[in-house]
């Protein structure tokens, strides 16, 4: 049987939803595994939602378009679990039983009783992360939840390796010619001059991915062969 | 076996990668095109080593361009068809493509080509949705005048609410002009049936117009590895001369435009007219098979289907889908077949027929509201297979079609659970009652 997982990533315009995508595919091809990502958002602009889907796999991916049906859902900001893409349905449409809703927050959040008992019918495992609280102690910033997020995931699949992972973050900032579009690319800067030196940047992002990645295994949620992985100190500036 | 990989097309928005090379005026731009080979068909097809290159749908239809010799490419924009004639004015850059133009718009471009192919050249075009429907005019006169072409369809929303997004229910117009009609499922099939198309339009006993359908964006915009032949090679030009019909010229006046009166009038000789001149381009779709069968492999592909319990019939990026249904099927105990049709005209009757003959359930999942290809399968197995088919699921507006609604129709199929997504009056066949039966059949 296949190991395969079709991950919906959900966020704010800013958060890095699209290039946390492009990282854990990367990553996932890096490892020897297959990967397809298709992102979708209107109008780049902070603060609207945006969503992008991420199919992984150990056998060649045929499908094509938008995951209705998700076996994980990333949530990068509290307020998608209000909005959602369409602003019209619950965060976790679709999910599949036994699915996996890992969530940007700092605790477990207050989920209307309608919503917490649906999520509890699909045996859904809720993983409340503090992606942002730990961006912001490891690398001294926010901008890097994402990469929290993606060290996180990459655990719980067991898809990739933190290798693939380093590798692929490596492969986004300094890869050439590769373009997502003209106001992703203006984003990037922005952030560059934030971290100062590019070789920094590297170092901050793998930095809080491995603790993404470590939070993972630390609680419990990685897939079964998954170990924690060395720690580099990042000093955080500011 | 590994094989090689190339990176000829630059990685990155096509928008900014289209940029011709840069000459230093003492190299001539057009020298790598000039220094192409030309090959026969067979060995481009059939021999010729490949590499494989990792691009969206619209650099694939460009590379195919480039090894197929053409002289006249007339692009006019619409999404999501733009890039790929963009593209093919790279190659005109290039020297690979010998004239090339943007059109006022589709009514005009369609007529231009017409003149082209008369005038016996190389003739390619490409266009989208309304596009195609506001070309239709043309493009359904061109089989009649036995015009040999290749135009690409890159499937997106026509009806209302328009959309840009991907919906192939243009296909089902397509399908009544007597043209060849082949859909594409992903890159490579954009590649291959692209430079297959313009040998077995030319064939002295086709001589047709060849429409290359894909669903936009998920093949077009979307990346995927397309084995192809070197860039040094390309297939021969056209031989006008071979044609069924004489090539336009001052002294040889259309054979094949409706110069003369009967044909204006409502008398015997106008409608014997249009009766063979149909007959003969009906005919020659017919003629076509054995041309697609030696340079594509076939009109169809079919997997897994002996002692399938059921099996998905699927075209375009529907087979895409279809294969990972196949594939959860298996992890939850079915066995299922999947047929991919390639070539929708001609449409790949004989062999449905052998394939489906002990077959008791079809499921066939659609990117259109209408369900056209349902009813091709339909006619054309009636009276040859028992199976019971599904005419669903479909998406349209630009939906993805989740792989659960194709699983949940083939089990709900076998089982009798109530389906999610299929209306009964969908189903066809098997052991459903006569009225419902009857309902399909009024409403097709």
């Amino acid at each position: 049987m296949a190991k395969r997982f079709n991950i919906r990533m959900a966020g704010v315009g800013g958060q890095g939803v699209v290039t946390g995508s492009h990282i854990l595919s990367t990553a996932v091809i890096n490892a020897g595994g297959e990967s397809t990502i298709v992102p979708f958002y209107g109008s780049e602009k902070r603060m609207a939602p945006v969503e992008s889907y991420v199919r992984v796999s150990d056998e060649p991916i045929y499908e094509i378009g938008e995951i209705t049906f998700p076996h994980i859902i990333i949530i990068f900001h509290p307020q998608v679990i209000t909005h959602g893409k369409s602003y019209t349905m619950p965060f976790y449409f679709g999910l599949k039983e036994d699915g996996v809703a890992l969530i940007n927050n700092d605790g477990p959040m207050n989920l209307h009783r309608d919503q917490a008992a649906e999520l509890q019918k699909l045996r859904a495992k809720l993983y409340y992360f503090p992606a942002t609280k730990i961006s912001l102690e490891v690398a001294g910033m926010d901008l890097a939840t994402n990469m929290a997020l993606m060290g996180c995931i990459g655990a719980i699949t067991g898809l990739t390796t933190m290798e693939g992972l380093d590798q692929a973050v490596k492969d986004r900032f300094l890869g050439k010619g590769f373009v997502v579009s003209g106001g992703t690319a203006a984003l990037d800067s922005v952030v560059e001059r934030k971290f100062k030196k590019k070789q920094e940047l590297i170092e901050k992002n793998v930095a809080v991915m491995r603790a993404g990645w470590n939070y993972a295994v630390d609680h419990g949620w990685a897939a079964a062969e998954v170990k924690r992985v060395e720690e580099p100190v990042a000093t955080a500036t500011a | 076996m590994s094989e090689t990989e190339v990176k000829t097309n630059p990685q990155g928005d096509p928008i900014t990668s289209v940029a011709a090379p840069k000459s230093t005026g003492k190299q001539d731009p057009h020298g790598e095109a000039k220094r192409q080979k030309i090959v026969t068909p067979e060995y481009m097809f059939l021999e010729a080593p490949r590499t494989k290159e990792f691009i969206t749908g619209s650099e694939a239809a460009k590379e195919a361009i480039r090894r197929s010799n053409v002289d006249l490419a007339i692009a006019y924009p619409i999404t999501p068809q733009s890039e790929t004639m963009q593209l093919v004015g790279v190659l005109y850059g290039e020297g690979y493509v010998k004239e090339y133009y943007r059109g006022e718009e589709e009514v005009g471009v369609m007529a231009a080509i017409a003149g082209g192919s008369r005038a016996g050249v190389r003739c390619y075009t490409a266009t989208a949705g309304p596009g195609t429907l506001r070309g239709l005019e043309g493009i359904a006169s061109w089989p009649g005048h036995r015009l040999p072409v290749v135009a690409m369809f890159t499937c997106r929303v026509v009806n209302a609410p328009l959309a840009i997004q991907p919906d192939n229910i243009e296909v089902a117009y397509l399908l009544n002009c007597g043209m060849i009609v082949f859909h594409a499922e992903n890159q490579q099939d954009m590649f291959d049936f692209t430079m297959a198309g313009f040998t077995i339009s030319e064939k002295n006993d086709v001589t047709l117009p060849v429409g290359v359908c894909c669903d936009g964006f998920f093949v077009t915009h979307a990346r995927g590895y397309v084995r192809m032949q070197d860039r040094g090679i390309k297939l021969p030009p056209r031989e006008a001369w071979r044609g069924a019909v004489p090539v336009l010229d001052a002294e040889n006046p259309p054979a094949r435009l409706s110069r003369d009166a009967p044909v204006q009038k409502s008398n015997f000789m106008a409608y014997n007219i249009h009766a063979v001149w149909q007959q003969e381009v009906w005919a020659a779709v017919e003629r076509s098979r054995k041309y697609i069968n030696k340079y594509m492999g076939g009109l169809l592909t079919a997997e897994n289907v002996d002692d399938a319990e059921a099996i998905i019939i699927a075209s375009g990026s529907a087979a895409a889908q279809s294969r990972e249904a196949v594939r959860l099927c298996k992890d939850k105990g079915l066995k299922v077949g999947l047929i991919k049709v390639r070539s929708l005209r001609p449409f790949p009757t004989k062999e449905l027929r052998e394939l489906c003959k002990n077959a008791k359930l079809i499921v066939v999942p659609e990117f259109n509201y209408v369900g056209w290809l349902a009813k091709e399968v339909a006619t054309a197995i009636y009276g040859y297979s028992k199976a019971k088919i599904i005419g669903g699921p479909r998406v349209y507006g630009g939906q993805s079609m989740p792989v659960e609604l194709i699983v949940d129709e083939v089990e709900s199929g076998l089982t009798g659970k109530k389906s999610t997504n299929v209306a009964m009056s969908q189903v066809m066949g098997g052991s459903i009652s006569q009225d419902e039966v009857a309902h399909f059949m009024r409403s097709i």
